[in-house]
């Protein structure tokens, strides 16, 4: 394995944890929301890729779209009847609530899905590798770096050309100067939270080859979308993609160059990060 | 100053009236002790159940009186426990209360070391720092297997007699007993802490940090102060849990853990003491059910009563808690209905 392989596998990783993580940053900086439970929405997604394709036979990249749209539609309406009583609670509660969703998901996905690590049947041509400058590239990590960039394009293009995406902006720099120039932002941060968890579920399925699906996926890498979010900081989307990035590669090294020590590198990277900065890398405001 | 002078000895007034001694807290100990005689079949439960009371009291102390989110509380519990694992194992302290002692002051090293990455940044930061401590410290602990035995945990701990007297024994009584003395002693030990002037400041911390900060108080030095104090509960807890089931396991460190302790001090309320030792027997109680109803899938239930206390709101349930209570008292003539102390972390 060489130098470039670890950066490449790495910025795969980085990328998928990136549209993975990216809906709540959104929705931390937009309503000041600490969700824990956003990597429920992601195992949704991923189970409602594997059910589609291992039993109902459907093609790969047929069942990714459905997965966006399972997750989402599974968003909108927590948000609709649970999540929106919570902003204006403590962090405490928002914290033991999405803890609480956080179980029901593991136990209720285990119940109907079993315990065990659940594999998507890949079509052949996303198996093996190819070569690219004599650099042996895995396909499959190469169609998550070519979908993921093409995504977080998409994401930066909606926010800053796009009407939706200025209310958007102007409702995460200031929810009540932003309501009083007649933004609904209740309604913004609605399908931004919708639009989030499509993501998020849609990450999950594309990840179940490399970060694994069971029903344990949610408390597994929660902190994983922490660490993204409170690194990169919630006020624009660079931010949190310059630390899905460094995340990863910085993952992925770790458990190349000193295996032993497995997590520990990423977790330390997160403290001393976190004490260095406390707003995170790329923060440019304090957190509220 | 007559003013000042006034308000000084009415707030110390106040604070000592507090602090003195009620009928429930005696009512509620001889019920403890009670259980002793009256559950002989149930001590396993019952041991849990205490140093579940006293990890919960732990996290009340900086919870409820400090104001302080955390996430991986367990950090401690685990660190307590294989502390004390490996000082039986190795025969390196074998007397129990002694190794107690010692796996709480490492516990509360460990507290005070990380207290000063804590005191950093704002709650979702906190969170994360306390977070990734606790997996920080599983993750080493499953990795240097040849000390702490991997993930098969430390195994083939036997115990020596508690101060050479009283060996443990199958049933777990003598355990039960002991952790129920460890955890009074403890609990004295905290009621005389939130009680004293420095409780009372940490009170003031948790309320409003920057008015605290403008009378005087030395925030962060009285949070780091509070943060050990809580760890080395918690060490205790951790140690109590490892000597009376001989086993300490990277499950200490788990963060379903330090989650399930955030729900036991929920249940039973923040910011009182009796909070965590309520909540501590609510929470075996519910856990028995659950998974007498439904084995494997207790954790869902657990989930749902989360889920559902903060929808329906702390307070509100709290007060519905308390609504039998006081319409007896007022039956007895008692002036003032029972309530819980104000607030607690935002």
């Amino acid at each position: 394995m060489t130098l470039l392989t670890i950066l490449f596998d790495g910025v795969a990783y980085g990328m998928l944890l990136f549209v993975l993580a990216c809906g709540l940053a959104v929705t931390l900086g937009l309503m000041n929301f600490v969700n824990l439970a956003h990597g429920a929405f992601a195992m949704t997604g991923g189970y409602v890729c594997a059910v589609l394709v291992n039993r109902s036979g459907l093609p790969f990249f047929a069942a990714l779209p459905i997965a966006f749209l399972v997750s989402a539609a599974v968003g909108a309406l927590l948000e609709r009847t649970l999540y929106r009583h919570l902003y204006a609670r403590s962090h405490l509660d928002q914290v033991l609530f999405t803890i609480g969703l956080v179980f029901m998901s593991v136990t209720a996905t285990d119940y109907f899905m079993g315990s065990s690590q659940t594999f998507i049947k890949l079509p052949d041509y996303l198996q093996g590798q190819i070569d690219i400058f004599g650099l042996g590239v895995g396909r499959y990590r190469l169609m998550i770096i070519v979908i993921c960039g093409l995504l977080t394009i998409a994401l930066q293009m909606i926010l800053s050309k796009t009407r939706f995406g200025s209310r958007l902006r102007a409702a995460v720099d200031d929810p009540r100067a932003a309501s009083g120039l007649g933004i609904n932002v209740p309604q913004v941060f609605a399908l931004t939270f919708a639009f989030g968890c499509g993501l998020a579920g849609m990450g999950g399925a594309l990840g179940a080859e490399i970060l694994g699906l069971d029903p344990y996926f949610p408390l597994k890498f929660m902190i994983y979308f922490l660490i993204v979010v409170t690194v990169g900081g919630s006020s624009s989307i660079t931010g949190p993609f310059l630390a899905s990035l460094l995340l990863g590669i910085g993952d992925v090294a770790g458990k190349y160059y000193v295996p032993k020590l497995g997590a520990f590198v990423i977790y330390t990277m997160m403290i001393v990060i976190l004490i260095w900065r406390p707003n995170g890398l790329f923060g440019r405001t304090n957190a509220r | 100053m007559t003013v000042s002078e006034t308000l000084r000895s009415q707030v110390g007034t106040f604070a000592v009236a507090r602090g003195r001694w009620h009928w429930p807290e005696a009512v509620f100990w001889g019920l403890a002790v009670a259980c002793v005689f009256l559950f002989p079949n149930r001590y396993l439960i019952l041991t849990e159940i205490a140093w579940l009371a006293l990890f919960a009291l732990s996290l009340d102390l900086i919870l409820g009186y400090a104001g302080i989110v955390s996430l991986g509380h367990a950090a401690f519990f685990g660190f307590g426990g294989y502390a004390a694992g490996l000082l039986a194992l190795h025969h390196i302290v074998d007397e129990p209360v002694l190794a107690l002692i010692v796996a709480g002051l490492a516990a509360m090293a460990l507290g005070f070391v990380t207290s000063f990455l804590v005191m950093r940044g704002s709650d979702l930061t906190r969170l994360m720092v306390t977070l990734g401590i606790a997996l920080l410290l599983r993750e080493l602990a499953n990795r240097f297997s040849n000390i702490t035995g991997g993930s098969d945990g430390l195994q083939g701990i036997e115990m020596a007699p508690i101060l050479g007297t009283w060996s443990f024994d199958i049933f777990g009584k003598v355990g039960f007993i002991y952790c129920l003395c460890v955890l009074f002693v403890l609990f004295l030990l905290a009621r005389r802490i939130v009680h004293s002037p420095f409780g009372l400041s940490l009170r003031a911390i948790r309320n409003n940090p920057l008015r605290a900060s403008a009378i005087g108080i030395p925030v962060n030095r009285r949070l780091i102060a509070i943060y050990t104090i809580a760890a080395f509960f918690a060490g205790v807890a951790g140690a109590l849990s490892t000597q009376t089931t001989a086993l300490a396991s990277l499950d200490g460190f788990a963060f379903d853990r330090s989650a399930d302790l955030m729900l036991v001090l929920i249940i039973g309320g923040t910011g009182y003491l009796y909070g965590g030792l309520i909540g501590a027997v609510i929470f075996k109680l519910l856990q028995e059910l659950f998974s007498t109803l439904t084995p494997q899938y207790w954790q869902f239930w657990i989930g749902l009563v989360l889920v559902v206390i903060v929808l329906i709101g702390r307070e509100r349930m709290h007060r519905w808690a308390l609504y039998l209570p006081n319409l007896v008292m007022r039956r007895f003539g008692a002036k003032a209905p029972i309530v819980l102390p104000e607030g607690d972390a935002t």
